[in-house]
């Protein structure tokens, strides 16, 4: 059969494009997933049509090491929601969603998911509707959960890598250190005003204790918590989302060390990398 | 003595980027954080020549000390 799969794509593709009405037929004649008619399309050298933008820039390998990727998205707010966005249209083939919190009306200024529709309803779910809308091939595991360290192994388990997208400094130390007792890379960003940071912690590293040196302070009521555009919070998802999708595309090359500063008012984007030792 | 200070994200805000500073000998980085009137529960990360100091590091003529505020939103 999956020679015969193999077949009918081949033969509904057009420039070696496959689009998704073609999906939609091989779904209903083979009895297959998504996933699977998507597997089978890159295995017999086409190209989804959604992707032909990237078609030159990924190749088949790359196309696939995305849909091969798991991904753990710890906070799905400001950061979070951008980035479940960018990879979702990237292709990459699974995303664990974990966010606590209901759709507040002071989120709409800058989260991605946020409607006055969607007001109240879990963030998780309302992402992972959005993604299955955008692109169904994407497997989306939502979990209405409270990133914890304790809980840290099972939440994080069987993960690509991790993106941080919480909103407190105490909370991405808890990550930071889960991350790296799980030997998991870590694609962190913060925000707060017109500015905002972005890196990529090693497996096994201490970039986030080495960024956040001093003692958390307890997290600060919601109503001072800083002040956040989307215009720069979509800055920084895109950071991220940038450095995971070149962490999972070339996982041989090193990370790049150290951390990004951006400054919006400049505007400028600065690598901060400190001596060893 | 004169010491070069580079300040990031939200302290750059009513002072400035990059400048040169005149400060007493044996001044420390806590001593300069002061100076700027830099909140301490908003300092992060602190770096005298690309090295990660301490507030207690003792800053020499011709040092460049970065310092950076805790960037926490999400």
């Amino acid at each position: 059969m999956a020679d015969e799969l193999s077949g009918f794509l081949r033969s509904a593709a057009l420039g070696g494009l496959v689009d998704w009405q073609s999906y939609e037929t091989a779904a209903q004649l083979f009895g297959v997933s998504w996933p699977e008619i998507e597997r089978a399309v890159l295995a017999a050298g086409l190209f989804p049509r959604r992707y032909a933008a990237q078609r030159r820039l990924l190749g088949q390998e790359g196309q696939q090491r995305l849909l091969a990727a798991r991904v753990t998205v710890v906070g799905c707010g400001g950061l979070g929601g951008w980035v479940v966005e960018i990879l979702a249209r990237a292709g990459v083939g699974r995303l664990r969603l974990i966010d606590p919190d209901t759709f507040d009306e002071s989120n709409l200024n800058r989260q991605l998911g946020a409607t006055i529709a969607d007001l109240g309803r879990p963030k998780v779910e309302v992402l992972a509707a959005r993604v299955a809308a955008v692109n169904p091939v994407v497997q989306v595991t939502p979990l209405a959960a409270t990133f914890r360290e304790d809980a840290g192994d099972s939440l994080l388990a069987g993960s690509t890598l991790v993106i941080d997208g919480l909103d407190t400094v105490a909370a991405r130390l808890e990550l930071g250190r889960c991350c790296r007792r799980l030997a998991l890379p870590l694609v962190h960003g913060a925000v707060e005003g017109w500015y905002g940071q972005a890196a990529v912690q090693a497996p096994g590293a201490a970039l986030l204790a080495a960024i956040y040196p001093q003692p958390a302070a307890p997290a600060p009521p919601a109503e001072s918590r800083p002040d956040s555009l989307a215009a720069v919070v979509a800055n920084v998802a895109s950071l991220q989302a940038a450095l995971a999708l070149q962490a999972i595309l070339a996982p041989e090359d090193p990370f790049p060390p150290g951390w990004l500063m951006l400054d919006l008012r400049e505007p400028e984007l600065e690598r901060i990398v400190p001596a060893a030792g | 003595m004169q010491v070069t200070v580079k300040l990031f994200a939200t302290f750059r805000e009513g002072r400035f980027r990059t400048a040169v500073r005149e400060l007493p000998a044996g001044s420390t980085v806590g001593d300069l954080v002061a100076a700027l009137g830099l909140p301490p529960a908003k300092l992060g990360v602190l770096l005298v020549n690309g090295r990660h100091v301490e507030l207690d590091q003792e800053l020499r003529e011709g040092d460049t000390c970065a310092i950076f505020p805790k960037v926490g939103g999400g």
